[in-house]
């Protein structure tokens, strides 16, 4: 029993970190209609570029990681912005194609370039023993201290994206460019500024979770199509438009690969997937669609 | 509707000199080509049915996408399908491999039909992504399957008793038939009244719909023909390869390839994935040996052509040189000027 209940707090926890890698998308699908087939790359990369920065802080590993992440913050943020701005905005259109394309063959350069700057050896960012701490939840149970950290990050992103998206200025702005671009247009907004704000917000997010995965487990740069696939599946089985259906997604996701693991390891990713084409068939507007 | 205008004789034209000529000369090389065995190198043989198999893939993809609208990154689900159903067959049921192909086609065919009711349940971008989850679940089953050597894979030991010339020729041919069926397949459906209800649902679903086009029926068409066309891919691939496992049979890059040849070939184009996978081949051929530097320029050329030539290099050439050589459009060819 305990085992059963152990299973279900780290899949829980995993969730957590799925969460994290889905909002990005979610953001950018839920403003733009762009599926970024990149997205699992740029988490990868934004693990590799935290661990360069991290070793170049030359600071202690207990804070080296932390830093590395305020740092790549703002850089992310204006990849993001650019590559939105003077790449991707011109890929948009009824045709889901060219979108489809650009991303694809974006994140075809990144794997290799990461192959070629790093090897393809797997590679963890040094967080000074934080990656193997626990702490006792009782009842028997021990959980380690980073994946609890990172389902509490998680939990407070999903909060203030939900409040961002739902409260500000700047979350109009999405929801009219999402609902009818030419209307908010005509209102003064331009779509292009923010479409590449909410890509950079969404590259905010990557940078985040990519250092906290890198932190958490190895990463080679062969890793991101799999990141890809669970951050998806995490926003269609949680519902489009609504970042806490897409924090459950997560977290039912995590669940269930943590269940399919504990029964055999070949079949823990393989459950994922399965659950979530199950709830293509049987509830494909998800869980908690569009709630707002 | 009566009109005082004086009748005009006219006729509709489904040909172009460039398409007589370009079949006659193709019919020419084709013929060329299915004499490799007696005298060509083993070598051109291997080279020549791995191009062949990326070609049919690729006309798939590309009536997938390019005309169906269906931008899918799962096709390698159907490829490996299709290899797996070759060497289960040939292995376990005693089926002769070289009639195997055919047989692992239509399966592969079969198993789309049910596919299609989850796939189809997403648009768009996230169609891609779906169907990519589709192809994972099946690399990952069959990796578990220890019959077919999980995930380590299994070699085709039912070709042991047949002669290697043999086995190198028929294997030849069976590529040059079937790649030069899959051409002709799609040319023939393209022309036909389900293409045009095609290509009228690549334009306005709902125009289209409202015309009487059965929208879902043409596109589950579509899907399943497609589907057809990787099984054909991955049963010929991996009969000339000896050796199948779920990493090479379920890889993403069957289609991350077969994108960047019918995107620089051209897309929507039936030339497109031909002189894309001509393309694919030279750069194979010089490049390859710089790896990873290799798929970088790949990625960015996929990238750059979309841009900025989105109609890809037979797009541009058959634009400017109003060239068709498999024509699918109609044309109203005035018998004489009328006169006033």
């Amino acid at each position: 029993m305990t085992a059963w209940l152990d299973t279900i707090v780290q899949g829980v926890l995993l969730g957590g970190l799925y969460a994290l890698f889905a909002m990005g998308q979610s953001l950018i699908f839920g403003v733009m209609r762009l599926t970024n087939t990149a997205h699992g790359d740029f988490i990868i990369l934004a693990a590799f570029g935290a661990f360069s920065l991290a070793l170049a802080l030359g600071l202690p590993p207990a804070a080296a990681p932390w830093i590395a992440m305020g740092v790549l913050l703002p850089i992310a943020f204006a990849a993001g912005y650019g590559l939105q701005r003077f790449v991707l905005n011109g890929t948009l259109g009824k045709d889901p194609l060219p979108s489809l394309v650009v991303t694809f063959g974006l994140a075809i350069v990144i794997q290799n370039v990461l192959q070629e700057v790093y090897s393809a050896d797997p590679r963890s960012i040094d967080s000074g023993g934080l990656n193997i701490a626990s702490v006792e939840i009782g009842g028997g149970l021990a959980v380690g201290t980073l994946p609890l950290l990172i389902f509490g990050v998680a939990v407070v992103m999903a909060v203030a994206m939900q409040w961002l998206f739902g409260r500000t200025a700047l979350g109009r702005a999405f929801r009219a460019v999402s609902d009818d671009r030419d209307a908010a247009e005509l209102m003064g907004l331009d779509h292009r500024h923010v479409y590449a704000l909410a890509t950079g917000i969404a590259f905010a997010l990557v940078a985040i979770a990519g250092t906290l995965h890198g932190m958490k487990t190895t990463v080679s740069p062969s890793d991101g199509p799999a990141l890809l696939l669970y951050a998806f599946e995490a926003v269609i089985i949680g519902g489009m438009g609504s970042f806490y259906g897409t924090f459950a997604g997560g977290v039912i996701l995590g669940v269930t690969q943590a269940i399919g693991f504990r029964i055999d390891p070949g079949w823990g990713i393989w459950a994922g997937h399965v659950v979530f084409l199950a709830m293509l068939l049987f509830r494909p507007s998800g869980l908690f669609p569009k709630t707002r | 509707m009566t009109t005082n205008a004086p009748a005009i004789a006219f006729e509709v034209s489904r040909a172009t000199r460039a398409s007589r000529t370009g079949g006659a000369l193709a019919a020419v090389f084709v013929v060329f080509l299915a004499t490799f065995p007696w005298w060509a190198d083993h070598g051109w043989m291997r080279e020549f049915n791995e191009m062949a198999c990326y070609l049919i893939f690729a006309m798939m993809w590309n009536l997938l996408a390019g005309y169906g609208g269906m931008v899918s990154i799962g096709q390698q689900a159907f490829l490996g399908l299709g290899g797996y159903a070759l060497v289960v067959m040939g292995n376990f049921m005693g089926v002769n491999p070289f009639v195997a192909v055919p047989i692992a086609a239509v399966l592969t065919m079969l198993v789309a039909i049910p596919v299609s009711k989850i796939a189809f349940r997403l648009q768009g971008g996230y169609f891609a992504i779906g169907t990519w989850v589709i192809a994972e679940v099946f690399r990952l089953s069959i990796a578990n399957v220890s019959a077919v050597g999980g995930g380590s894979g299994t070699s085709l030991t039912a070709l042991r008793g047949i002669e290697k010339a043999t086995r190198v020729s028929v294997t030849f041919w069976l590529c040059l038939i079937s790649a030069v069926a899959s051409v002709a397949l799609v040319y023939w459906f393209l022309r036909s009244r389900q293409g045009l209800a095609l290509l009228a649902i690549r334009d306005s679903e709902i125009a289209s719909e409202s015309q009487g086009v059965n929208v879902r029926a043409t596109k589950l068409g579509v899907y399943v023909v497609a589907a057809f066309g990787a099984g054909l891919a991955g049963a010929l691939y991996f009969l000339g390869n000896l050796r199948i496992s779920p990493d090479a049979a379920f890889t993403v890059n069957w289609t991350a390839f077969t994108i960047f040849i019918v995107m620089i070939g051209g897309i929507g184009t039936i030339e497109g994935p031909i002189v894309g996978v001509v393309l694919f081949w030279l750069l194979n051929k010089y490049f390859s040996e710089y790896g990873t530097w290799y798929l970088v320029g790949l990625g960015l050329l996929a990238i750059v052509v979309t841009i900025r030539f989105p109609r890809g290099l037979w797009g541009y050439v058959s634009h400017r040189f109003d060239l068709h050589f498999f024509p699918v459009q109609r044309r109203l060819v005035l018998r004489e000027p009328p006169k006033d």
